[in-house]
């Protein structure tokens, strides 16, 4: 799970480059949402499921795992240490590995994507990590005699793969509508287990997270400057003519 | 010079447009060299020869044909390692960005995702140009640690020709155990017609809620048509199932980047703007005249897009006739 500030907001960066969460509020990235669903699903189509939410983040990064709860599963490992701010992709994955590896797991059920950075590749990483298959950017998973499947819709085709647990699986957000949490699951998830852990409980040493042991750096963040709005004309019947002679001038037609 | 390697996205051997713009950009940092999977290289090594590839290393085994990514990442790795680059450039696609991040782990280099430019630095090294936060924000990095690994979005750069007759080296890989996990049962190709793809088209119509209906948007691609443009919808389409979500634009659908965009029906959440923000000439027919899309566009028409597409039509066929 990833707490995000809201996509709908106004978003802007901190002079160090890094994403500043003080000035927008954050909540349960909505791609992950996904993933709590196609989890959810795994649990109520057989017996002996245990769903276990994981976040690295800031204090109020409980809030996402608490929405998850909310949403059903049944507890949550907050890993937050001031170390970890400003990790890139390399050291979150680290973090998460770690975490994921002393919990144990089957299967590691992930967003496609954060909506904030959006690389989309900490799936990936994990997989690398853990030593595991991944199966990324399913729209269709089926989960069954300890192996998965899954439907990808590439540029030019539409796969079909398989592979075996354990395994970490990415879903788009084609997967399955996200439920939304009933006031019993609001009530039920405040009393679930989460458990607060720091980088020493992971055998991780501060000078492995963080902005500098990033393997790269922003140089400059600047606010594109808003496009300067163009022509606006009301349609008096010649509407279509008018947008003609338009595109000619930009030469598209 | 130094030696830069591109993964090349082909489909049967045919290379993919997003290939020459990396190796066109490819050739502002050094010497491109492609990095060639599966079969097809011979008929291949044209196109890649026209657009500045020096060498080809040429990878032709089952594997790379029967499992998911890590085939490609054994393969780029220990290409890599064998030939120290000075960058690593791949296209920005899930499989594109997988690869890239794996590989770039194994390498213990620095990575960077769906770069819209790249230029050199002070020192020759790559400096790339993003887009953050629904493109309201463009950043510039770089990599400090390793031989960059960087993901290229579709239309960063108009491809170049710069021909050279490419000398092809066969690879032989040692594909790891991890390499047969995750198993291809089918691959269906996507059925296209005559319009170019969306990602690389250089002009994208799109339809949002005001199309009212699947059986409308063939309004949409009449004028698609007329312009020889890729048809793209809102996630508002997709999700009444007026279009295949192949063609969504947005956050989560395709990212586009076209020299013209135009946006028939679509108010313009901030989901669909993050997805088509970057395109160069934005143009807006909506009903609505306060939908946010207006405050992008470069010319926005207030009206019925039913009355003003038809007749757009009408008149881009009589000023070529």
């Amino acid at each position: 799970m990833k707490h995000v500030p809201d996509a709908t907001a106004d978003r802007t960066f901190t002079e160090d480059g890094t994403t500043d969460r003080a000035s927008v509020d954050s909540l349960l990235s909505e791609l992950d949402e996904y993933a709590v669903e196609q989890a959810l699903r795994i649990a109520e189509s057989g017996p002996d499921v245990e769903i276990c939410y994981l976040t690295v983040g800031p204090d109020d990064a409980k809030d996402a795992l608490r929405k998850a709860l909310a949403m059903g599963g049944d507890s949550a490992v907050h890993v937050a240490d001031e170390d970890i701010e400003g990790s890139d992709v390399f050291a979150t994955s680290l973090v998460l590995a770690q975490a994921i590896q002393r919990h144990g797991f089957d299967l590691v059920l992930c967003g496609m994507a954060s909506t904030d950075g959006g690389a989309g590749v900490v799936p990936a990483l994990l997989a690398e990590r853990l030593g595991v298959p991944a199966v990324t950017h399913v729209e269709e998973l089926t989960v069954e005699d300890g192996t998965v499947t899954g439907r990808r819709e590439g540029d030019t085709a539409t796969v079909r793969v398989r592979s075996g647990l354990p395994a970490v699986v990415s879903v788009t957000d084609r997967s399955g509508d996200a439920r939304y949490p009933s006031f019993k699951g609001i009530m039920a998830a405040k009393k679930k287990p989460l458990e607060t852990l720091g980088l020493g409980d992971l055998g991780i040493g501060a000078g492995q997270v963080g902005r500098t042991a990033a393997w790269s750096a922003v140089d400059t963040a600047t606010r594109r400057p808003p496009r300067t709005k163009g022509e606006l004309v009301s349609d008096d019947g010649t509407g279509g003519i008018g947008l003609a002679a338009f595109l000619t001038a930009k030469k598209f037609v | 010079m130094a030696e830069i390697l591109v993964l090349v996205d082909h489909l049967d051997g045919v290379v993919r447009k997003p290939t020459l713009e990396l190796l066109t950009l490819a050739r502002r940092l050094g010497e491109p060299s492609a990095v060639f999977l599966g079969p097809g290289a011979d008929s291949a090594a044209d196109t890649l020869g026209r657009y500045g590839a020096a060498k080809v290393y040429v990878v032709d085994a089952p594997e790379v044909e029967e499992f998911l990514v890590t085939p490609a990442v054994d393969a780029l790795t220990q290409i890599a390692e064998s030939t120290t680059p000075a960058a690593i450039l791949l296209p920005s696609g899930p499989d594109g960005k997988e690869t890239a991040a794996r590989v770039a782990l194994r390498l213990g280099s620095g990575l960077i995702t769906d770069a819209v430019d790249i230029t050199a630095g002070a020192d020759g090294r790559p400096v790339t140009e993003q887009s953050a936060f629904a493109a309201t924000y463009q950043v510039t990095a770089h990599v400090t640690r390793g031989a960059p690994v960087i993901t290229v979005k579709p239309n960063a750069t108009a491809p170049e020709p710069a021909p050279v007759t490419p000398e092809l080296e066969k690879r032989d890989i040692v594909f790891g155990p991890a390499s047969a996990a995750v198993q291809i049962l089918s691959r269906t190709a996507r059925e296209r017609g005559d319009r170019p793809e969306l990602a690389e088209a250089d002009i994208v119509v799109s339809g949002g809620r005001g199309v009212n209906g699947a059986e409308n948007f063939a309004v949409i691609e009449r004028v698609a048509d007329a312009l020889g443009a890729a048809v793209g919808a809102s996630r508002a389409a997709v999700d009444a199932g007026w279009y295949p979500h192949s063609h969504q634009v947005g956050q989560t659908g395709t990212q586009v980047s076209p020299q013209l965009y135009l946006a028939a029906g679509i108010s313009g959440a901030i989901q669909h703007r993050a997805g088509m923000q970057t395109s160069k000439t934005i143009v807006a027919v909506n009903k609505d005249a306060d939908a946010p899309i207006f405050e992008l566009a470069d010319y926005g028409v207030v009206g019925d897009l039913f009355q003003v597409l038809p007749q757009l039509v009408e008149e881009i066929e009589r000023r070529l006739s």
